[in-house]
């Protein structure tokens, strides 16, 4: 059977893209972010997975308002990235990992979770960043990956405690999958952040530390939180903390701290990072 | 339901606004393809007109006025991709909507680090 060995959850932020392109990892605004990365680097150097669950949200790349699916898992054999229109350097292409694909699919209806299926699938910078995060400089991406999309577009959108139950179901689902092969997760998305209205630049660093320390102590403290809660504690795309509470579940109960990180702000965002290796 | 709870200065994107606002999101997302973004420079007006663009979301596409674009429907990861043909970012956004100069409002980010 496959071997879950852990998670990894980061902020997506666009102006990381756009740091990456200009080399500007050293630069004084993004230095604080970008070494939180160097410890996960190690730990993925030893740990060696096969293939990357990737959980995020796309922001209007692959999914319009004509057909807006809850949760969406891609089944590609490969997942390109594209122009968004504002300009960040479009990325290699990833390689799909379809058994693993359909195995999670078949799990995930198994369980109940009614999913859209995407043979064709193309991956924002909600999926391309964190990647570039993890695995910095490649030409050629050294893990097959899983696109799974939840949406944080249009509302009403799934509860925290869906999510994580989500994420639950995602981890047996990995641990079940009848290959010799070593798997890692990764959340995309927040921490507290608002870009639109009057509200824009909101961000709640308190909240935001309670958050991460929960997934150590208490992983499911925030589902007891409504979706307009959350919006209220984090801002209007701080609900992307959506993404760390499904990584979170799916790692099952006891894990232990690779590394974390939190930095304010990377453009309008409290810039989270945090590692955690299953036990 | 979404709207039981106000939440000042937030608009939650819900079935209302995803309603009122999807030709006005429509037309943003045609944004992402190099063409239409030279297309839409070329020819703002008729550019509008072939998206059916209400006479509301039309003003504040000519306005460039992010509250407006919101009021009338418009989801702002759509609207970022508007913002991109004239080389605005977030923050930029972000300063328009608080009412701010840029440097005020990446200051009033940087603040909320230090508390």
């Amino acid at each position: 059977m496959a071997n879950l060995i852990g998670g990894i959850t980061t902020s997506h932020v666009p102006a990381i893209g756009r740091a990456i392109a200009r080399n500007l990892q050293a630069d004084e605004y993004f230095k604080p972010f970008f070494d939180g990365f160097p410890p996960i680097h190690d730990w993925l150097a030893t740990a060696q997975p096969d293939v990357a669950v990737v959980i995020y949200n796309d922001h209007g790349l692959n999914f319009f308002l004509d057909k807006m699916p809850t949760f969406a898992v891609g089944a590609a054999p490969e997942y390109r990235n594209a122009d968004e229109g504002w300009g960040i350097p479009v990325v290699p292409p990833f390689q799909g990992e379809q058994g693993l694909s359909w195995h999670l699919i078949e799990s995930l209806i198994g369980e109940d979770f009614d999913l859209t299926t995407c043979q064709e699938m193309l991956v924002d910078h909600a999926f391309t960043l964190p990647m570039a995060l993890l695995w910095p400089g490649s030409e050629a991406w050294p893990v097959k990956v899983v696109p799974v999309c939840v949406n944080t577009v249009q509302f009403p959108l799934p509860s925290a405690a869906r999510v994580y139950r989500l994420g639950q179901a995602i981890g047996r689902a990995i641990r079940s999958w009848d290959a010799d092969q070593r798997v890692v997760v990764v959340g995309t998305g927040g921490l507290s952040h608002q870009l639109d209205g009057e509200r824009a630049g909101f961000i709640n660093k308190d909240f935001d530390l309670k958050f991460m320390d929960s997934l150590l102590s208490d992983p499911a403290w925030a589902t007891k939180y409504s979706i307009t809660d959350l919006v209220e504690l984090t801002g209007t795309q701080g609900v992307e903390l959506l993404m760390w509470l499904a990584t979170r579940g799916a790692l099952g109960d006891a894990v232990r701290q690779v590394h974390r990180n939190y930095h304010i702000p990377i453009s309008n965002t409290a810039a989270g990072t945090l590692a955690l290796e299953c036990r | 339901m979404a709207a039981s709870r106000q939440i000042p200065g937030t608009t939650l994107f819900d079935g209302a606004q995803a309603r009122k606002g999807y030709a006005l999101n429509k037309m943003c997302f045609s944004f992402n393809d190099a063409a239409n973004r030279a297309a839409f420079q070329a020819d703002e007006d008729g550019y509008c007109s072939r998206y059916g663009l209400t006479e509301p979301q039309r003003a504040a596409i000519k306005a460039r006025n992010v509250l407006q674009l919101i009021a009338a429907g418009g989801n702002v990861y759509y609207l970022a991709k508007f913002a991109g043909i004239f080389g605005l970012d977030v923050q930029d956004l972000g300063a328009q909507q608080t009412g701010l100069t840029k440097d005020q409002f990446k200051a009033k980010l940087l603040a909320a680090g230090r508390h």
